[in-house]
């Protein structure tokens, strides 16, 4: 009944360690990371790769299409309302501060004299530095390409 | 059994006992959401991987109703931690949990002495 036999099983097999593997990832993550957004990160790993690992392994293994069905309603429903958790779960944590602002590279959701001053690169279009055109400048003399002063 | 079947049942237990690690551990309350949810699935993953293994489909209509709870959960939770915040009036973030009511009571007679 649970014996390996064939190209077929040693697939499904395979992905079903996969998806394990990566549950194990998020539990390291968990523990190892430090504030509740990061932590968030390592928790969506078998979320949705992982669960996706998994119902295609065990569809494969099943063989039956009232269960192939199933899983991939499964599947769906994962990736359905994994995000939709994540983002109100992630918008408290930010709102109660629970991020650890000095890890953060770029924090758009920042207000007052704490927004970005330079152009890093990397700015979304509809949150652009307080003053353009003293940014341009600033961040120019912060690369070399102007003098200081 | 063989050994294969051992080293997927010993990953989701190390992932779910590490999970429950950050549960007890998790300093905040939102942790504690993030953490019950990555068990959930886990749980999940675990029943599909079980019923994978043993080509036993019985589990399978477990996991949608595993699936859908553990969003109800999480967004529930959420939403009730969200619905406690106070914001400032400064920066327009917001500042925390409102006071408890013996908390303000205490300050009340304070005030009054």
């Amino acid at each position: 009944m649970s014996e390996i036999e064939g190209v077929r099983d040693v697939v499904a097999v395979g992905l079903l360690l996969a998806g394990s593997f990566l549950c194990l990832t998020a539990g390291l993550g968990l523990v190892r990371f430090h504030d509740v957004l990061t932590r968030m990160h390592a928790g969506t790993k078998p979320q949705v790769l992982g669960i996706l690992l998994i119902m295609v392994g065990g569809a494969i293994r099943l063989e039956g299409w009232s269960a192939t069905w199933m899983l991939l309603l499964v599947a769906v429903f994962q990736m359905l309302t994994a995000p939709v958790s994540a983002h109100m779960v992630s918008r408290v944590a930010y709102r109660r501060r629970h991020v650890r602002r000095d890890l953060l590279l770029v924090d758009e959701l920042r207000t007052g004299e704490a927004s970005d001053r330079l152009y890093r690169g990397d700015e979304p279009a509809d949150a652009p530095p307080e003053d353009p055109a003293r940014a341009l400048v600033e961040s120019r003399r912060e690369d070399g390409d102007l003098p200081p002063g | 059994m063989n050994a294969v079947f051992y080293a997927a049942y010993l990953l989701l237990g190390g992932g779910a006992l590490l999970t429950l690690v950050r549960l007890a551990r998790g300093p905040s309350l939102l942790d504690r959401v993030v953490a019950t949810d990555v068990l959930l699935v886990i749980i999940s993953a675990g029943l599909a991987v079980h019923a994978a293994l043993e080509r036993d489909p019985t589990v399978v209509p477990v996991l949608v109703v595993v699936s859908l709870l553990a969003f109800v959960g999480s967004v529930s939770v959420a939403r009730y931690i969200g619905g406690m915040l106070v914001s400032s009036t400064g920066d327009g973030q917001d500042v925390g949990l409102p006071l408890a009511a013996e908390e303000r009571a205490a300050r009340a007679a304070e005030g009054e002495r």
